[in-house]
This record gives structure tokens, C-alpha cells and sequence, in this order.
């Protein structure tokens, strides 16, 4: 195990001079990423925040071994990205909830220990284990049709976490809720991740989102997208209800505005359109 | 979940209360205008003809619907399997696909005289070939779709997953493509029945549907041609009910099972 760290588990996500180059020595070559470093502590909920176009999906993506990345090196738990990847070290999940309709709820969630070689029981059980969790339970055997929006996504991060993964990536989970759904999943987020002790790695749009979930907010500038500032969030590890209503909470929403304005033509808002980020 | 039989009778009244009316306006039609028989024979004639020929009517439907039955089976064979090459395989997709739309633009029934030259006069395989081109065509579209247009937050989170080519296909891949195959069949059967019976209008044993109906027609049997139209249509109704059987029991938690619940 390399990087050294107390624990003995190493850093849990290590960039050292990442870029990366769409259709690199084209004419419509875009540089998506240029010179990224970041260090992940087991633990951390880090989410990269930034305008449309500034490369965090790509950066996650890279993170996931999804694509590779032009120079530079990702380390996921000490290996590079790729045996990462190969070894299941993290889990998943995405603005879609990306469940297979034609599996029941628990089914889905088995997916990943099934491609692990688990056997019927064991994934069973777990499966149930992660619905408790997600607050499911009784939906086990309905088919993902049957469930809301924000069910089904609560069923995305069961089954992203069924494999107990160290690690844990999100790009834009709930960007497809409405707001009241989105803020009953954030705290329900934080208690899971609490429970399960997981590293999380956030990609989103939104700055209050940013700020409650997160340890530290990564801002990021577009094209070709580089960190300009990370902020560390201190509200504590008991985040509730309240917390949004606290000063603190509003000066470091100001605070990330701020850097994220700073990066941009004066009185333009980060775009909160999805915008596809990637070719 | 599952569809109450009062529910079922909300849906059914309607097209029953269109039909019977339907049946009424034209035996009132032809008693009115004093239709002759060789014109349009009325509704109870073409009954009475068929009750008097149900026994010859059946020995018909068996003919043309094995021919429909058995392309339906090797076309739906060759399509599936054709799909899955062109899925997996990027250059017979390219060398094949403009094939395959040129094969169907073809107006495939001229070919029944050509496969009529080619096998005796007594042998069905000609009808059975022509089932086969036209249900093949329907089944490789409909398949090659569902094996390919999968999600690419689906491909992401088997890569993820660090899940093989093989695997994919097998957990994704095929049972994506399992609605669109049923699809597929829901058009092809009655499709297969339609071709079948009208392959028999380019010669060959006249034992089928479609010769029954263009003799009697010869004869100015009228009634006894609707009867055997009425067969046909009874026929090509099997066929599609059969087909959405099918579909009900092989995708309980998919795409049957939400129409069924949309239903």
C-alpha cells in the first residue's frame, strides 16, 4: 500500500498532473482538463463544483477509469485508476438512476455482488440490508416503473454501496429532483456515508447542495477546466434540518459564490442546465 | 395489479358494441339495397357458408398456417441470430445491413413465382421461404435495436462494474432487447399469416386460404370466399394473440407487465 498515511489505507484518491485532451492532434481538439491535482482523505466528502463545460464529470469519469485520462496519473485507493476499476473499489451513480426495469428493486441492488461471483444468499441478504438502509425495505420486489423519482435514485446509491465500496462517486445524483425531494435526499445521504464511513466524490451544480454535503468544495473554471479554489466546509458532522439555516451555512454559500463568480464575466450565475459536458 | 374481469369488460364493449353494429348496418345494407350475391353477400349468408364449410375451411387454415408457422419460426431464428452478428460486429453490420434493406425493398411477392420455378409444383417450401424473408426482415430491425440502443449510463455502470463484453451482453444486452423482440413478433405473426395466404395466389397445390378463396371467387361462390376470408382472419388473430401471450409470460417485470398495468 503506498501513500503513507496514518491509517495504513493510503489516500483514498490521489491526481497528480492530470489533463486531459477530447480528439487530442484534431483540429476540434478541447482540452476538457489541464494540469489537476487533488488529494482525497479517506473520509472526505469533496464535490467539485463549477460552471457547465468546466470538466468535473470528466474529472469524476477519469476518478472511475471511465475514460482514461491524457497525462498524468489518477490513483483510487493507492492503485491507479484502472486496477481500481477492475477490483470494484468504488460504487457509482448518476443523474439517471440507470436501474434495470426488467429487474425487481432488490435485484438490482444484488447486480453488482453478482458480477462479483456472490452467491444467491448472501446477495439476498445484502441486498436487504442496503434497502433498510436506503429506507425500501417493503419495495424489494416491486420493478423500478413502480417507484419515484427519488426512490429510484435511493435504490441507485443502495446498489452503488451494495459492495461495501471505500469509495463512492456521484455526478449529479440529484440533479432530476425537485428541490424538497433533493433535500430530504442530501441529509438521507450524509446518514448513509455516515453509517457506512464512505469516501464520497460529488459532481453538482448546485452551491447550497455543495455546501451542506461537503467536507471541501473543489470550484472549478471551464475551458479548459482547472481548480481555482478549494474551500474547506467546517459545519461539523451533524448536519441537519437546522444547518441550512445557520450564518455559517449561508457565509460559506456566499463563499463559494463568490469564488465561483470570480471566475467568470461579472453577474453571470454558474448555468444550471444539464449540459452534456462530454462527446 | 392484475386487470379485474369488470375492468376487462370496460375495455372490450366498446370495439364488441362498433363490431356488432358494424355487422347490423351491412346486413340491413344488403337486404335494403338489394344487394346480389355475386356483389356483397350478407353477413348471415357468409356465416351459414362457413358453418356449412367448417370442416374444409379448417383443413385449409392448417395448411396455410403451418407455412405461416413454420417461416414465422425460421425467420424469427435466422433474425435474432443475424442481429446478434450484426450487434457484435461492426464490419458485417457494414457489409450486411444495406443488404438486408435492399433484400426488403424488393417487392418480395415476385419472388414467390421465382421460388415456385425453383421446387415442384406440390411442395410448400416456396410459401414457407417467402414467410421467412418477411418475417426475418421484421425480427433483424426490431433485435439489432434492442441489442445495441442501450443506455450509456447502463454501459458506464457495467464498466464500472469491470464487466466483460460477454457479460454485458448477456445481463444488459439480451434482455433489453427481449421487449423488442416481442415487438417484433406482435408485427411478423399476422404479418407470416398474411404472406403465407398470398403466396398461394402464384400457383402451386391450391390446398390453402388464399387458393380456397381465389377459386371460390372463379365459381362465384361469394359467401363461401368470405367464409374462407373470415378463416383467414380468424387465423392472423391467432397469431397475434398468441404472440402477445407469449410476451405476457416472458416479461413479467418488463414492458408486458406495465402495459398490462397501464391497461
Amino acid at each position: 500500500m503506498s501513500g503513507g498515511a496514518a491509517d495504513g489505507r493510503g489516500n483514498a484518491v490521489e491526481i497528480r498532473g492530470l489533463t486531459k485532451v477530447f480528439n487530442a492532434g484534431r483540429p476540434d481538439a478541447v482540452e476538457a482538463l489541464l494540469d489537476i491535482d487533488l488529494i482525497i482523505a479517506p473520509g472526505e466528502f469533496v464535490s467539485l463544483i463549477g460552471p457547465s463545460g468546466c470538466g468535473k464529470s470528466t474529472q469524476l469519469r477519469l476518478i472511475a477509469n471511465l475514460t482514461e485520462p491524457t497525462t498524468g496519473e489518477v490513483l483510487v485507493n493507492g492503485k491507479p485508476a484502472r486496477s481500481a476499476r477492475l477490483d470494484q473499489d468504488y460504487g457509482m451513480a448518476f443523474q439517471q438512476a440507470g436501474l434495470f426495469e426488467w429487474r425487481s428493486v432488490a435485484k438490482n441492488v444484488e447486480l453488482p455482488l453478482e458480477l462479483k461471483g456472490w452467491d444467491k444468499a448472501g446477495r439476498r441478504a445484502r441486498a436487504i440490508e442496503m434497502l433498510e438502509l436506503v429506507k425500501l425495505p417493503e419495495f424489494a420486489e416491486h420493478f423500478p416503473w413502480q417507484l419515484s423519482g427519488g426512490m429510484q435514485q435511493r435504490v441507485a446509491i443502495a446498489r452503488a454501496l451494495a459492495a461495501h465500496p471505500p469509495l463512492l462517486l456521484m455526478d449529479e445524483p440529484f440533479g432530476a429532483l425537485d428541490e424538497m425531494t433533493r433535500e430530504h435526499m442530501q441529509t438521507e445521504l450524509l446518514r448513509i456515508c455516515g453509517e457506512t464511513s464512505t469516501t464520497v466524490v460529488f459532481v453538482t451544480h448546485s452551491i447550497p447542495e455543495a455546501v451542506f454535503l461537503s467536507t471541501r468544495v473543489v470550484v472549478m473554471s471551464p475551458r479548459p477546466g482547472r481548480i481555482t479554489e478549494v474551500i474547506d466546509v467546517d459545519l461539523g458532522t451533524r448536519r441537519g434540518v437546522d444547518t441550512r439555516e445557520t450564518a455559517r451555512f449561508f457565509a460559506k454559500v456566499t463563499e463559494v459564490r463568490e469564488a465561483l463568480r470570480g471566475i467568470q464575466p461579472a453577474g453571470v450565475e454558474p448555468d444550471i442546465e444539464q449540459v452534456a459536458e462530454e462527446l | 395489479m392484475r386487470r379485474s374481469p369488470g375492468h376487462a369488460f370496460a375495455l372490450a364493449w366498446p370495439p364488441l358494441l362498433f363490431g356488432a353494429v358494424f355487422l347490423v348496418l351491412w346486413e340491413t345494407a344488403v337486404k335494403v339495397f338489394d344487394f346480389q350475391p355475386y356483389f356483397l353477400p350478407a353477413p348471415s349468408a357468409i356465416w351459414d357458408a362457413f358453418r356449412a364449410n367448417t370442416s374444409l375451411i379448417w383443413e385449409a387454415t392448417k395448411v396455410s398456417g403451418l407455412n405461416a408457422f413454420v417461416g414465422l419460426l425460421v425467420g424469427t431464428a435466422i433474425g435474432v441470430a443475424m442481429a446478434f452478428l450484426l450487434a457484435r460486429f461492426r464490419l458485417v453490420d457494414d457489409l450486411l445491413s444495406p443488404v438486408a434493406v435492399a433484400l426488403n425493398a424488393i417487392p418480395i411477392f415476385v419472388l414467390v413465382a421465382v421460388f415456385n420455378n425453383m421446387y415442384p409444383v406440390t411442395s410448400e417450401v416456396p410459401r414457407r421461404l417467402m414467410v421467412t424473408l418477411v418475417v426475418y426482415f421484421i425480427v433483424l430491425i426490431n433485435v439489432a435495436r434492442g441489442l445495441r440502443e442501450v443506455g450509456n449510463v447502463y454501459l458506464d455502470l457495467m464498466r464500472s462494474y469491470a464487466a466483460s463484453e460477454v457479460t454485458v451482453l448477456r445481463k444488459v444486452r439480451v434482455p433489453h432487447a427481449v421487449p423488442y423482440l416481442f415487438t417484433a413478433l406482435k408485427i411478423a405473426a399476422p404479418a407470416a399469416v398474411i404472406t403465407a395466404f398470398v403466396s398461394e395466389y402464384f400457383g402451386g397445390l391450391q390446398n390453402g386460404l388464399g387458393s380456397r378463396i381465389v377459386s371460390n371467387i372463379a365459381l362465384s361462390n361469394n359467401a363461401e370466399a368470405w367464409a374462407y376470408v373470415l378463416g383467414a382472419c380468424l387465423l392472423g388473430l391467432a397469431f397475434f394473440l398468441a404472440a402477445v401471450a407469449l410476451e405476457q409470460v416472458a416479461t413479467p417485470g418488463g414492458l408486458g407487465a406495465r402495459e398490462r398495468d397501464r391497461a
